[in-house]
């Protein structure tokens, strides 16, 4: 096979961002003539594997492995190996998602084999690929390269490919196995938890007002509350506001919190960094307030003003309210 | 107890970056460099656990041009006990692969019970040094770490999943984790700790003692991403600016 794709379960469904992979195989695969496989493995990899094998690709592979269950890196990162030894992918495309940053690189060491990751899109140029990805915290964009025409490994950002233009298909299925010793194996996993029962379902919000870090100290949370209010909106925040506690992790917009995509989205403070944008690029309106004009936020936003959170938030709620 | 505390040099949050005239990277004379911020979380974790055991070393290392003894120095002022500087002119948008094969060949002989690194660079943004490193000693290794518990020859580590779960792994030693930002409150210096720094070891290792095979991926280049998003800038005094976004709220978002 040309392109392996390396699938993810999430609580026993497909994830989105192994959906939107898939999307992005499928078009290299149909622009360039490429056949696909996809590796379903862990403790859901005949479920994940039954989704699969109604998309537009050419192969499932199937690792049952009692050592892949619970999640582990080393042995995530020992199966994809061996799998691209046995069928020499070209190309390993995977969704840029927590547990790819966990694994993702040690399969690069393992096999010796250069991990791009978080790449927005990409091109053909004569025979080789030339991948887009954004450096300095999103404020610049990068073209990368592979050194190694024998197989490269990248993870796609989220919302890279719209999992909606997935083409459906059907694939055929194999069972694959690889060799895995329980020495292999140097950590133990337990259970995961959520911190906080009853979080804020901020998916389905429609209107969302979100604080960063420019709102400069817990005692004005209220006040973007308050706009929120107002508004019949959710208060929600980027990373820095939930580190500093000032709101509870639910809070969270981003690569480590929620995906939102409201009807309107108002951003006080926050700079846009690349972690906070790909959780919430996908709202309608985005409306930014932030004291410098060259923060990353306002690259996205519909509406954008450079000025004091402070000095405007107050007096905005004060006139909503009337 | 040794832990070694790999740490960046990066441009700040508010540095210019104005990009280089081979478009490979940007002009470092322009460029105000800072300890990258994940680092600091992980030197101050290290720190934490010696200080806890009594006994041990956080090891600083950097690789980079004379410039990243700047953050070396920092480290020793916040209390790290010595310093190693890898040489190299190479820019900080490396592959990771490369560095990691660079540290593995100069770290290799320190046997270094953990590892600790900053999740990911705030230039190149690869997230993987740590990890690949990791491998190449033969370690067990972890990522998005939000919590340390050192046991008896083991480190509980609690990892951050997505969308608020989390999960606790326990990892045999040696073992070389990436931590994330916010697990803990880095410290700043004392004075006595920047006067005591001096005085600490800061070993140089010459390029020639770390040469490692071509990268594999390299960096082609660096441009300001085009939008195609048409952003109204709402310029004015405070009065005027709600003004202006109450008419949006009403006319064009419609929520009013």
């Amino acid at each position: 096979m040309d392109i392996l794709v390396v699938l993810e379960s999430s609580n026993g469904s497909l994830h989105r961002m192994s959906r939107e992979a898939i999307v992005g195989a499928q078009s290299l695969a149909a622009e360039n003539g490429l056949s696909i496989g996809a590796l379903s493995m862990g403790a859901d990899a005949e479920q994940i594997a039954s989704i699969v094998t109604s998309y537009n690709i050419d192969e499932v592979l199937v690792v049952n492995n009692d050592l892949l269950s619970p999640y582990n890196a080393d042995g995530f990162a020992e199966c994809v190996k061996q799998v691209v030894e046995q069928e020499s992918p070209t190309l390993v495309v995977i969704g840029h998602t927590y547990q790819t940053r966990d694994y993702f690189p040690k399969v690069s060491a393992r096999l010796d084999k250069p991990f791009i990751p978080d790449v927005i899109s990409m091109n053909k140029e004569n025979d080789s690929f030339v991948f887009t990805k954004t450096v300095f915290n999103g404020k610049l964009g990068s073209e990368v390269v592979s050194n190694d025409s024998a197989c490269t490994l990248i993870s796609f950002q989220a919302a890279a490919f719209s999992d909606e233009n997935i083409m459906s298909g059907s694939a055929t299925t194999r069972q694959v196995d690889i060799s895995l010793e329980p020495g292999n194996v140097k950590s133990t996993s337990e259970a995961p938890f959520q911190e906080e029962a009853g979080g804020v379902d901020l998916s389905s919000a429609d209107l969302i007002v979100s604080v960063g870090r420019g709102i400069e100290k817990e005692d004005n949370i209220p006040m973007a509350k308050e706009l929120a209010n107002a508004l019949n909106g959710e208060l929600a925040s980027s990373r820095p506001v939930v580190d500093a506690g000032w709101l509870p992790s639910s809070h969270q917009v981003g690569s480590s919190g929620q995906s939102v995509s409201p009807n309107l989205y108002i951003a006080l403070g926050i700079s846009g960094a690349i972690q906070h944008v790909v959780g919430m690029k996908g709202s309608k309106n985005i409306i930014a307030i932030n004291k410098d004009a060259d923060a990353p936020i306002f690259e996205i936003a519909d509406y954008g003003v450079v000025g004091n959170v402070l000095d405007i938030v107050p007096k905005l709620t004060e006139v909503i309210k009337g | 107890m040794k832990i070694a505390v790999l740490i960046k040099q990066v441009p700040g949050a508010e540095s210019a970056l104005p990009i280089n005239s081979e478009a490979i990277g940007v002009q470092e004379d322009q460029v105000s460099f800072l300890m990258n911020e994940s680092d600091s979380y992980a030197l101050e974790e290290a720190q934490k656990i010696i200080e806890a055991q009594g006994s041990g070393e956080v090891v600083a290392i950097s690789l980079g041009p004379d410039r990243v003894q700047k953050i070396i120095r920092e480290a020793l002022a916040k209390g790290a006990d010595r310093g190693i500087h890898l040489q190299s002119e190479a820019s900080g948008l490396v592959d990771p692969l490369t560095l990691a094969k660079q540290f593995a060949k100069v770290l290799e002989s320190e046997h270094f019970d953990l590892i600790f690194s900053g999740l990911q660079s705030d230039d190149s943004g690869m997230g993987q040094t740590g990890i690949i490193l990791g491998e190449l000693l033969n370690m067990a290794t972890a990522s998005l770490v939000v919590e340390t518990e050192l046991g008896e020859n083991s480190l509980k580590v609690k990892r951050e999943l997505e969308a608020g779960w989390f999960q606790w792994v326990t990892l045999t030693l040696p073992a070389s984790i990436s931590i994330q930002s916010g697990l803990n409150q880095p410290r700043y210096p004392s004075l006595r700790g920047i006067m005591g720094a001096k005085k600490k070891e800061l070993k140089i290792v010459p390029e020639s003692d770390f040469i490692v095979d071509g990268e594999k991926q390299s960096i082609r280049k660096v441009f300001v991403p085009k939008t195609d998003k048409r952003t109204e800038m709402i310029d004015g005094e405070p009065d005027a600016v709600v003004a202006r976004l109450v008419e949006i709220l009403k006319n064009d978002v419609k929520v009013l």
